[in-house]
């Protein structure tokens, strides 16, 4: 197994307050990985780091063979990012917001048409390809992003919270997008408040006020916080 | 407390609302649960006097929400599901700002929501854009019960929020209830949350498809239900849905929960996973609101 996350030490303040306090963590590749925390707790800030869009203070880090500080343009060709607030453009059709993203990771044109047949024809959605983006409904709209945040094969994703809201069926579907990308090898990391989702995920980490307070697979968690759920570990993790 | 009678609202082509019809009584909390599009805000929109129905009537305390609007703004308390504050403005100006809106003052009003109010005083001079998520919440809330209303509406108020900012807020509410009868209507995309509401409406794609307390919703699912858990859940349920006779087969957490047609045999089953050599415990269980929700939607 190799690895596509490895951070050490990694701190991020903002004047005296810590947003992430020095922390360490590794993910493998093909890894289905959990992260959470309550509002506030540094997640998106070390999501930022982790994607080479914010420095650190201190510490540092690789993300899909790249370091975090000195390589962060060739990072971000390897890495797909989508979030329930920011994922595609409204005023674009599928098709143009599929043409738009695969030009920005540098896909070459014949790679374009070629991995936008193969998507359409996937997600059954040939009948909607030339319609714009605000009139397809959201769960709809997030099977879409998350395969458009893939259309490069990153090693890794970042998801974002990316089915707040989204109704209980089709959240589900979303989840077999991400089992089928974990099966062709690549990595997912994804935030949710939904405990249920994080129940899917082959390991998870809990941030609490910066630091990570706990991390391990389900089981672990469950027994080392004795728990019957995601649920009671997160309210126990949090208030603490 | 709110008659709602065969209500409907398009935009163009978009049927938001199709033909609802809903009673709710007084102090009661009631739930309005369902996912994004399902036509919660346009309902609450309607109830709050700020959009007027292409089809039907609603009425709040025998008021009418098209001709009497202007007196029952003044009755009710509104939190719609964005950030609906002045956001340079401080924490105190906020509430000062409501509380003139209302012709009211903070004092007046104090006990209801004092117990919110704490724990926002540490931040009463902080502008309302740097609130964490949780903070901006209660603030809201404190807005929307300056006046004393009668009726609250909460649109999402837990939307993208953590599950401990979330009991918190559920655990607010349920005091507000028990101290000062307040009628409140509160909408959520979290299933789990039906289950703290007195009565609930699932929604779906601008229908009510099912009405009732929290408890007996569940015994609208028809089908035994049962939960597998296995060695790799996701390679079962690929699987499972490609044999015969399965009815449904959806992921809950760590495990599977799976209906049967009426041909088929647990013990069948049981064969089969084995025959595919997956380790696996299998129980009959009882449907939650999730399931229920997902068989109901199914249906439609």
């Amino acid at each position: 197994m190799s690895r596509v996350i490895e951070v050490e030490n990694l701190t991020r303040t903002f004047g005296h307050f810590k947003a992430v306090d020095n922390i360490s963590f590794t993910v493998e590749k093909g890894e289905i990985f959990g992260f959470l925390g309550a509002n506030g707790a540094g997640k998106t800030t070390a999501i930022k780091m982790l994607t080479g869009i914010l420095e650190p203070t201190s510490g540092r880090g690789k993300v899909a063979g790249f370091d975090i500080i000195t390589e962060r343009n060739k990072l971000k060709f390897k890495i797909g990012y989508m979030s329930q607030k920011f994922s595609l453009y409204e005023d674009l059709t599928l098709k143009e917001n599929i043409g738009f993203y695969g030009g920005i990771y540098g896909l070459r044109k014949r790679e374009i048409a070629e991995r936008t047949k193969k998507m359409i024809v996937r997600l059954q959605l040939g009948n909607i390809e030339n319609t714009l983006i605000s009139e397809i409904p959201l769960g709809w709209k997030q099977k879409i992003a998350f395969s458009v945040a893939t259309l490069h094969h990153p090693d890794i994703v970042f998801l974002d919270e990316p089915t707040s809201g989204v109704d209980p069926i089709t959240r589900r579907q979303f989840w077999n997008l991400i089992y089928q990308a974990a099966d062709k090898g690549i990595t997912v990391f994804v935030t949710t408040h939904y405990m249920d989702e994080a129940e899917y995920c082959d390991r998870i980490s809990m941030m609490v006020r910066g630091k990570i307070a706990a991390m391990g697979t389900l089981d672990e968690l469950l027994l080392k916080h004795t728990a019957k759920d995601m649920d009671e570990v997160f309210l126990k993790l949090a208030r603490d | 407390m709110i008659e709602i009678k065969n209500i409907s609202k398009s935009y163009k082509e978009v049927k938001a609302l199709d033909n609802i019809s809903l009673n709710i009584e007084e102090g009661r909390l009631f739930g309005l649960i369902g996912p994004d599009g399902a036509g919660k805000t346009t309902l609450f929109r309607i109830l709050t006097t700020l959009l007027i129905p292409n089809r039907g009537t609603a009425t709040l305390m025998n008021l009418d929400t098209v001709t009497d609007y202007k007196k029952i703004r003044r009755q009710i308390g509104y939190m719609p599901g964005r950030f609906s504050l002045y956001t340079d403005l401080s924490v105190q100006e906020n509430l000062e700002f409501f509380a003139k809106v209302f012709n009211t003052t903070i004092e007046s009003n104090f006990e209801m929501i004092r117990d919110i109010y704490v724990l926002l005083e540490p931040f009463k001079k902080r502008k309302a854009r740097d609130l964490s998520g949780g903070m901006k919440q209660k603030l809201a809330l404190c807005c929307a019960l300056i006046h004393k209303p009668k009726i609250l509406f909460l649109d999402e108020p837990t939307f993208g929020v953590d599950p401990v900012s979330r009991k918190e807020f559920w655990d607010n509410l349920k005091k507000l209830q028990k101290t000062d009868n307040i009628t409140t209507v509160v909408s959520t995309p979290y299933m789990d949350e039906a289950a703290l509401c007195n009565e609930v409406a699932l929604i779906q794609k601008g229908k009510i498809l099912a009405v009732d307390t929290p408890g007996n919703i569940s015994k609208r699912f028809t089908h035994k239900l049962f939960e597998i858990k296995t060695n790799n859940n996701y390679k079962a349920l690929l699987l499972l849905r490609k044999m015969d006779g399965i009815n449904s087969a959806f992921m809950f957490g760590n495990s599977i929960h799976l209906t049967l047609n009426n041909s088929k045999k647990v013990t069948q089953l049981s064969t089969e996973l084995t025959a595919n050599s997956f380790k696996f415990s299998i129980k009959n269980i009882e449907p939650n609101i999730e399931d229920t929700f997902m068989e109901l939607m199914q249906k439609e």
